[in-house]
């Protein structure tokens, strides 16, 4: 069983690969070569497709508009987040378990409900269009999902170093920010990755509450692709460039991610 | 845990609250609102009633949407789940490999969801996609553009490439947890693979395992953008699930009230199913 087993998460990454793989590929090749020969690594290799991206701000604004969305909207996720999941942990008070399940709710609701109302929302407050209304919108699922992992983390935190910090003659504010963080640090990086990858992969509602100037990058594609027909190659070399933001982040993250799914309670 | 009674943990809870308020009731409120009311496209509005809900839940074509959706649910988990454990079961537990899985592994998670559709479009396509044209040079008549059998396939084996790896992580995360101590004790009595698996495994990976089962249904229920992009609910209506029906009724034909109560109903599905899986994952816990 065990030669045979070892060869089991091989092939599961080559299969994860070969998508990719093509993607990739076809960055590297221009339109005609896609559509005219069927070739398994580019004959005419060209840089031409990431040329026209990283010179034209309509593709390259989407790629600074998709990263500052994220950011605000991991930023204010995870520090909202933070003292809710400090209560959620500690404290036993009036309608907790109700609300707890409440915010785990948010993370079940479809998109697609709630596109056409967010849109009239944002509207009628006049955020359309702007990176925060899609970094609020985004709080939705994101917030609920960082409330769960942080409390898992916190309460693997034993509630005697809360008790010596107190008897220490610490403010409350003082022990929570000098002491109670750092100490759940590695909870934190994996809440901010879950925000990080659920903002920057999901769409639906980041096109629906923009229009020209917080117009995500994945966005711009499906638009470019309806408007100037197909131009595969560039297409695919702005899908391959949506990888590289994420590949990065996961390599940074890679050793709390075994740890953090353990702790917390994702 | 001992938690200490104490009211003002309201004060932390608050900002948190109020956002997701925000974003949750006031959209919820509009749906509802949709819902009851009858319009002729002038912006009058005229009470309804149930009639909306009435017509949603005779419509033979909402019954199509939701068993196409429960069946494309049920598959994806009855293959993410076991598959997700057999490779986490095989994984490497020390040395750099561990790093290099991880890493490669999670890189499905992270790509934008209308990216995963399109790169799983071409990559399908009969003639200039990689798997489409293996599948069609080895003797298969493959192409999902036209046939419903070969779209429910790509659309499943997209999923699974999509999704597999979290419950892989998962999974992984419940194995390592185990201390070294209880391989031992097992290896001593002289259990076999098999019994390792049944009563040392298994029931460390239980909590992990409800998640993930939780999450993957939640998130498939919900899935609109790669299907979109993939088929687009083709060829006919054959892959249409419940979202892509749902934003078609709303923004393709701007049938709000039917649309918005279509909306409660999905939303109100979803919530019951959860309510049971998170209930007795709390069961669980608790024990």
């Amino acid at each position: 069983m065990n030669r045979v087993s070892r060869f089991v998460p091989a092939l599961y990454i080559i299969f994860l690969m070969l998508p990719i793989y093509w993607l990739v590929n076809m960055s590297f090749k221009t339109t005609n070569e896609i559509l005219g020969d069927f070739t398994l690594w580019p004959r005419q290799f060209t840089l031409e497709n990431y040329i026209t991206i990283f010179t034209d701000p309509t593709w390259y604004m989407g790629y600074v508009n998709s990263l500052a969305y994220v950011s605000i909207n991991t930023v204010l996720s995870v520090a909202v987040a933070l003292p809710a999941a400090y209560a959620f942990s500690r404290y036993r008070f009036l309608g907790d378990k109700h609300l707890f399940f409440w915010l785990l709710t948010n993370r079940m609701a479809p998109a697609a409900v709630f596109a056409l109302p967010f849109f009239q929302l944002y509207s009628a407050v006049g955020l359309f269009d702007t990176y925060l209304a899609v970094a609020l919108a985004h709080t939705l699922f994101n917030i609920p999902l960082a409330v769960w992992i942080l409390e898992g983390f916190m309460s693997g935190v034993p509630k005697e170093l809360d008790e010596t910090a107190y008897v220490d003659g610490y403010p409350f504010w003082s022990f929570f920010i000098k002491i109670f963080i750092p100490t759940i640090a590695a909870g934190i990086g994996v809440a901010a990755f879950f925000c990080f990858m659920f903002s920057w992969v999901e769409l639906l509602l980041a096109k629906t509450l923009t229009a020209v100037d917080a117009k995500p990058i994945a966005a711009t594609m499906t638009r470019t692709a309806s408007t100037s027909g197909y131009e595969l190659g560039l297409l695919a070399a702005a899908g391959t460039l949506t990888i590289i933001p994420g590949a990065f982040v996961i390599y940074f993250v890679r050793n709390y991610i075994a740890k953090g799914f353990a702790l917390g309670r994702v | 845990m001992n938690k200490t009674e104490n009211q003002k943990a309201w004060f932390f809870v608050l900002p948190v609250l109020l956002l997701v308020a925000f974003n949750a009731l006031v959209p919820l409120m509009t749906v509802v609102n949709y819902s009851v009311q009858e319009t002729f496209g002038d912006n009058t509005f005229f009470w309804a009633g149930v009639l909306w809900f009435e017509e949603v839940m005779n419509s033979e074509r909402f019954h199509a949407a939701l068993g196409r959706q429960l069946f494309f649910t049920f598959t994806i988990l009855a293959i993410e789940i076991p598959l997700g454990v057999a490779i986490a079961l095989t994984m490497p537990r020390k040395g750099i490999w561990v790093s290099v899985c991880l890493v490669l592994m999670a890189l499905p998670l992270l790509i934008p969801w209308n990216v995963v559709g399109a790169m799983w479009n071409i990559f399908a396509l009969p003639d200039i996609g990689l798997l489409g044209r293996t599948l069609n040079a080895i003797g298969f008549d493959y192409n999902y553009t036209r046939q419903p059998g070969d779209a429910w396939f790509t659309l499943i084996l997209m999923d699974v490439w999509h999704w597999t790896s979290l419950v892989v992580l998962l999974s992984y995360a419940g194995l390592v947890s185990i201390p070294d101590a209880y391989y031992q004790a097992a290896k001593i009595d002289g259990a076999k693979p098999f019994a390792i698996f049944r009563y040392i495994q298994l029931p460390k990976m239980k909590r992990v395992l409800t998640i993930a089962i939780l999450l993957r249904f939640m998130d498939s229920f919900n899935i609109y953008t790669e299907p979109s992009v993939l088929t687009g609910g083709g060829p006919g209506n054959s892959t249409t699930l419940l979202s892509i029906d749902l934003v078609k009724i709303a923004l393709g034909q701007f049938d709000l009230g039917p649309a918005a109560a279509m909306s409660l109903i999905y939303f109100l599905i979803i919530l019951l199913m959860s309510w049971v899986f998170y209930t007795l994952m709390m069961r669980n816990e608790a024990k």
